[in-house]
């Protein structure tokens, strides 16, 4: 097992994809709180998709490098995209009413997080979690 | 794969334990049975108990939140019980604070801490 990807359309898919990626965490070796932060993080940017792109994918992978471990996820959609990454970035900052605290929370919840958005094309984000 | 969450009644206080995984409209809909619970006479306390959810994102958190606020408008308080340290350590990394919300570590203690509430008044 060195990938997993599932499609999101709906709510159920992101607890579906949340519950997986804490399986592989857990198996690689991940502490209970890492599993959470990772699940966390999933949560956030699965629910954005379904919230923002009606539908995209989520790909988990398993990373080995240099003898350590780690897991990566990679978000996709073909939504509208983000006008301001910087200003999306923002705690606080929402244009669905909700906290705003998905995006900047689930960077800080994991070790890198890069993200691509484009308008009228849609958003990549990659984070990576490394095994402590 | 629809989740109900029962609420039971112990003395005057409500009482909630989430079994697991909610989806966003099982969050929405619990919500809105809290409210028609705690709008009944004699409703002196909320308790929900959070010990066997995994996830707490920022979709819950805003529901917990919300709660808080219109149970603080019916002069019912609210406790949440029972969150695991992982879930709490997590929310904090996030920026995410239950402001205003009181936590205990158990079912027990947030049924003590509504008690003792209650006897201040
Ligand atoms: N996949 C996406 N496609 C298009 N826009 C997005 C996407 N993800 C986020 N956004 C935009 O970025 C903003 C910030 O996202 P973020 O997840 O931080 O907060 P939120 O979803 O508004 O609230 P919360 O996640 O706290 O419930 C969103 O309000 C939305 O405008
Ligand atoms: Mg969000």
């Amino acid at each position: 097992m060195l990938e997993r990807t599932s499609s999101i359309e709906n709510e159920l898919d992101i607890i579906a994809a949340r519950r997986c990626a804490k399986e592989i965490a857990k198996e690689l070796g991940f502490s209970t709180v890492d599993q959470v932060r990772i699940a966390t993080a999933i949560s956030e940017l699965a629910r954005n998709v379904v919230l923002y792109a009606k539908n995209g994918s989520i790909a988990i992978r398993v990373l080995c490098e240099g003898g350590r471990k780690g897991l990566e996820i990679l978000v996709a959609d073909n939504g509208p995209g983000i006008p301001n990454v910087e200003l999306a970035m923002t705690d606080g900052y929402s244009t669905s009413g909700g906290l705003g605290a998905g995006l900047p929370g689930a960077k800080r919840l994991m070790d890198t997080f890069r993200i691509d958005s484009k308008l009228g094309q849609g958003t990549t984000i990659v984070a990576r979690k490394w095994k402590a | 794969m629809h989740q109900q969450v029962p609420i039971l009644k112990i003395d005057d206080f409500w009482i909630a334990s989430v079994q697991g995984s909610l989806h966003d409209q099982d969050v929405i809909e619990f919500k809105e049975a809290l409210l028609n619970k705690i709008m009944q006479p004699k409703s002196r306390g909320l308790i929900i108990d959070l010990t066997v959810l995994d996830v707490v994102d920022s979709f819950v958190t805003k529901t917990l939140i919300d709660i808080r606020g219109l149970a603080g408008l019916m002069g019912v308080p609210v406790v949440i019980a029972g969150m695991s340290p992982a879930v709490a350590i997590t929310l904090v990394e996030m920026g995410l604070n239950l402001e205003g919300v009181d936590t205990a570590l158990n079912l027990q203690k947030g049924l003590d801490k509504l008690r003792n509430a209650g006897k201040e008044r």
